[in-house]
Order: structure tokens, then sequence, then C-alpha cells
């Protein structure tokens, strides 16, 4: 991997690029303006498609030579079929989509492993908003409840928990701070002082 | 001197290439020897590398951009080709022939056969797509160009191009397969086999030597138009368009025309019998009828584009019910499942199928972003 790519690519991109094998094939639910399977493509010869359902981020897609599908991920995702992909990853989009439960499962099926990234409603900052009486609004979060995306909301926990639930190994952990890095108290106590999550798991 | 718009290529006029060997068809029939009849746009560079192919619907012609001296109306994809539009002439050298079998100049039923000295009418043969690709094969070796940059084409044009990827899939680098489908539903024939039931039962189609007979099929041919035009635009544009408006402000209370769309599909039909052949319309229909090019790989469309070599755009129309969303989906899943490189995007419709040759800005600048890839 080259340092001028590494030092301008967003941290959790940074991050996922380092758990994927070089040659592998990628499906990226949520792509939108294909950074990251652009960079993936440069840098580790990753081949794959993204999936989007903004025709502005599909248009930035096609604009850097990165195969996009125009869909959207609550209509499902029959067309893949079972075990064609290395790395199924969502990057931020788990909280958005209807039934993000049933989603792992679909990217467990559709690739061999999975990475899955989300702001983690656990962290100090959001716990201490909602102790004061809202709900947060921080750089992770950065919408008021009334005009944000999200509607599945969960912590490093919870997460977790559903993992176990369904049997889902989880390979590896990474947690970021406000900054995105990986700091030592966010690594201790990854639900609180972790902004972002991200997980590789399998089944 | 007309003035043209800044963003058209202008005045341009058709050209003929004459091919005199015997072309033998798929259904195994042949022609001895053809005519394509075709326009091109931009310049053809040194090494021969910016040449693109443009494949028409059902009934379009060669005549794809700019304009005819005598006529002030533009090509039919005057939207998409010209200087700074998607298919940028001042990059590329557009190709656009008229498919044989039709009756846009190219070899048809309209043309002389030579075994007899008269029309062929109703005996040309059928032609395939697979026809087509090898027909305007013989036009790209003339034009001697090795590799066409890309192939674009919307409907039974996007038809075109999927079977080129396949067929000659070392003879192009990208493929714009836009509004289209991987081959006919059980309801498309049904529409195609009731235009040519209109057409043939017309007393006045003779069996197709109408023209031999100083007749012509008007009303069987505008009954075939006026049902395509329906599938050509969606439910809720017909509704918004014309909705229930009446023409003269009243019901007549008869069988004349009462409601705006009725006037309308009339309109269609008979400008559209002054420019169209019926042979050739009835010939065209079963060329769609017989689009199949999973059919040679087991009714396997992803085996079939396992040979593609081309990076694919594939494209379609939310409210398009002609070939929907849908349709084009199984050219996306085939071409995912074979590992093809692919882009696909489903537009916001404004019509329904006819929106693939609207000025729809959204659809124009996307399509273009993926054409400025077409190197």
């Amino acid at each position: 991997m080259s340092p001028t790519t590494t030092t301008t690519l967003r941290a959790d991109l940074a991050q996922i690029s380092r758990w994927v094998s070089n040659g592998s094939r990628v499906l990226d639910l949520g792509c939108g303006d294909g950074t990251l399977l652009r960079h993936l493509a440069d840098e580790q010869q990753v081949n794959g498609y993204g999936i989007e359902l903004s025709t502005e981020s599909v248009t930035a897609c096609i604009q850097k030579g990165v195969n996009v599908i125009h869909t959207d991920l609550n209509a499902g995702l029959t067309d893949f079929d079972t075990q064609t992909f290395d790395y199924v990853i969502m990057t931020q989009a788990l909280q958005m989509v209807r039934h993000p439960d049933r989603l792992i499962d679909e990217m467990l099926r559709i690739g061999k492993e999975g990475i899955v990234t989300f702001p983690n409603f656990g962290y100090w900052r959001c716990r201490l908003a909602i102790a004061r009486g809202h709900m947060p609004v921080t750089s992770g979060l950065p919408n008021n409840w009334y005009n944000t995306d999200n509607i599945h909301l969960c912590t490093v926990n919870d997460f977790e928990a559903l993992c176990k639930t369904k049997g889902i190994k989880i390979l590896r952990r990474a947690v970021l701070d406000s900054q995105h890095q990986r700091d030592l108290s966010a690594r201790l106590w990854p639900n609180l002082f972790g902004e972002m999550a991200l997980y590789h798991i399998s089944r | 001197m007309n003035t043209y718009p800044a963003n058209s290529v202008g005045q341009v006029s058709p050209q003929t290439a004459a091919f005199s060997d015997d072309f033998t068809l798929e259904s195994g029939q042949s022609l001895p020897g053809f005519e394509l009849v075709y326009e091109t746009y931009g310049t053809l560079n040194a090494d021969k590398s910016n040449a693109l192919l443009v494949c028409h619907a059902l009934t379009g012609t060669h005549h794809a951009a700019g304009y005819h001296a005598d006529s002030d109306k533009p090509g039919w994809w005057e939207t998409c080709i010209g200087p700074g539009k998607p298919i940028d002439t001042n990059r590329f050298f557009v190709v656009s022939p008229n498919n044989i079998g039709g009756c846009g100049g190219s070899t048809g039923p309209l043309s002389i056969n030579p075994a007899t000295g008269e029309a062929w009418g109703p005996d040309f043969p059928v032609v395939t797509v697979k026809d087509w690709v090898h027909s305007q094969h013989r036009l790209m070796q003339l034009l001697e160009i090795e590799q066409w940059a890309g192939i674009v084409g919307g409907s039974l044009g996007g038809m075109t191009v999927l079977q080129w990827a396949i067929d000659l899939p070392d003879k192009l680098r990208h493929a714009a397969i836009i509004a289209a489908a991987p081959k006919l539903s059980a309801q498309n024939i049904a529409f195609n086999e009731v235009a040519r039931t209109a057409i043939r039962s017309d007393p006045d189609f003779r069996d197709g030597h109408y023209a031999a007979q100083g007749t012509q099929p008007r009303q069987g041919l505008s009954i075939a138009r006026m049902l395509g035009h329906i599938t050509y635009l969606s439910d809720d544009s017909m509704g918004e368009k014309f909705g229930r408006e009446l023409r003269d402000g009243k019901l007549s209370y008869g069988f004349d025309v009462d409601f705006q769309i009725e006037s309308y599909l009339q309109y269609q039909g008979n400008r559209f019998v002054d420019r169209f052949d019926a042979n050739s319309y009835l010939l065209l229909t079963k060329t769609l009828d017989y689009f199949d090019p999973a059919k040679a790989y087991g009714d396997d469309l992803a085996k079939a584009c396992e040979r593609i070599q081309a990076r694919c755009f594939v494209a379609s129309f939310t409210k398009d019910w002609r070939f929907s969303s849908k349709r084009s989906r199984e050219i996306v899943k085939a071409l995912l499942d074979s590992d093809r490189n692919l882009s696909y995007v489903n537009f916001e419709s404004r019509v329904g199928h006819d929106d693939f040759l609207l000025d729809i800005p959204e659809y124009l600048e996307t399509f273009g972003a993926w054409m400025e890839g077409v190197k």
C-alpha cells in the first residue's frame, strides 16, 4: 500500500483495506462515491462492485471507473448468489437499513466474510447527550433526530450480542475515536470511547 | 443556409456501403449481397481507435443525429450525440447504420430482389439480431476499424449491443445497453402478434403484395403503431399528458374520437404509415421476438455473458413497462454472475420506454460520465 493513499484515505476505510486480502473479490454495500473500491482496486488488485441508492453517488462511482449497481439495499440482494464474494463490506449503512439483522445474514450468505462499520451509540458523547435529555448530535451522528436517515442505531455491546445470538464469529474488531484514531482508551473501553466501530465477521 | 444549434453535428447526409458476396442468414436463407445505409459523425482518428457504433431501435434509422438538408427535424438521438454531448462527436467517430430488413434505405422488403427484378416485398427473409451484428461487422471491416471503442443503443438497439458483445467480444471495448431486455416476455410477443395480425388482416395487405397491387395496409399498420405507442408510455405519463381530456369538450355518444388520447394515437398511427413499410414492420417485430442470445448457451445468459470482454453500462427507466427495470436487472445479474465489468443505473422515468430518447438531465449526465471512460 502506498503511503500517499493511506494518508488521504479516511481512517475507517484505511482500516478496512488492511483487513481485505490482495486480489480478492468484494461487494461494497452502500459504497457512496466509490472511494474504497477505487482504492482497493488501485492498491490491492481487488475487483468487485459497489451497491448504491443515490444516483449522484452512482455517477461519482462511474466517474472513478468503479463498477456500481444502482439499487436499494432494502429491496434485497437476491441477485447475488451464495458465497460468490470474498468480502461483503458495509460502511456506515447498517443503522440506516430496514432490517439490519437480515442484511447481516445476507452479507454472510453472499460473502465468505463480512466487514461492517457503524457509529457506536454507546459512545460517551451520545450517553452524555441522552443524560442531558437530548438525542446526540456528534461528528459521527451529525444530523438532528428529525432529519437523520439512521433508524437502527446500536452500541458495540448490542452488535456483539446480535452476533452471539446469530452464531456469527467476530474475527477482528477496531474502534476509532472522534479523530478516527485507534487510541488506548477506545481499545480498553470500546463501548464508551469508540465513536465508530468496525467489525470483521464470518459464519 | 440553415443555422444549427452549436451542440449539433449540423447537416449530415447518409452514405451507402454495398456488399456483393452472398450473406448467409441465421435462418439458413441467404441474401445475394446487401447494402447498408449509414451516417457518420465526428472524425476517425489516425489509429482508428475512436470509432463508436450506434444501434437503432425497432423503427429507427441511420439518421441518429444532425439534420438532413431537406428537413428541420433532427436525428432520433440528437439529445445524446453531438459536440459536448454524452456521445461526444469531438471525441468519437460515430457510425450509425440502418438495419437490414427495415425500410430506411438498407436492404429490405422495398429493395429489388435481383433474382426476380422486383421488390422483395413479403418474400424478404426474416433477419435476426445476430444477422444485424454480422452485417454491421462487414461495415466495420469496410471502414477498416479493428475494434469499436464502444457500441451503444437503446431498446432493440440495446439488444443489438448485447448480441455484439457476446458474438464478437474482441471487437468492442465498451457496451451500453439501455432500456433493453435479454429476450422478449410472452406479453411482449403478444403485443407484437396483435400488431402483426392487424397488418395481415387489413384487406389492403394482399398477403404482402400490396405495393404491386397498388394498395397499402394503412389501417393495419396504423393500428400496429398505435399499439406500440401504448407500450412506449407509462400509465402515469399517459395520464399526466392526456388524462381523460376530451378533444371537443364533450362526449359524442358515438364512435368518433372523444378523448385526447384517441386523437394522439390516431395521429401517431397515421404519421407512421407515411414513413414505414408494413412488410418491414412484420419482419422487425419477428426479429424482436426471436432475439434470445442465451439460447445458444443452454438458455444460460450468464454463460453467454462469460464471453463478453467489454465494460458494460446497463440502464433502465423506472416506469418503462415495455422493457422494465426488472428485465434490465436480468442482464445485470447475468453480467454479475459472469464477473464482468458492469455499472447499472435505474433512472427516474419521465414518460416510460421512450425515456432513453429524451433530454433527461440525470440520465444524460450519468451516461455522459460513463462515456467519458470510453477510450
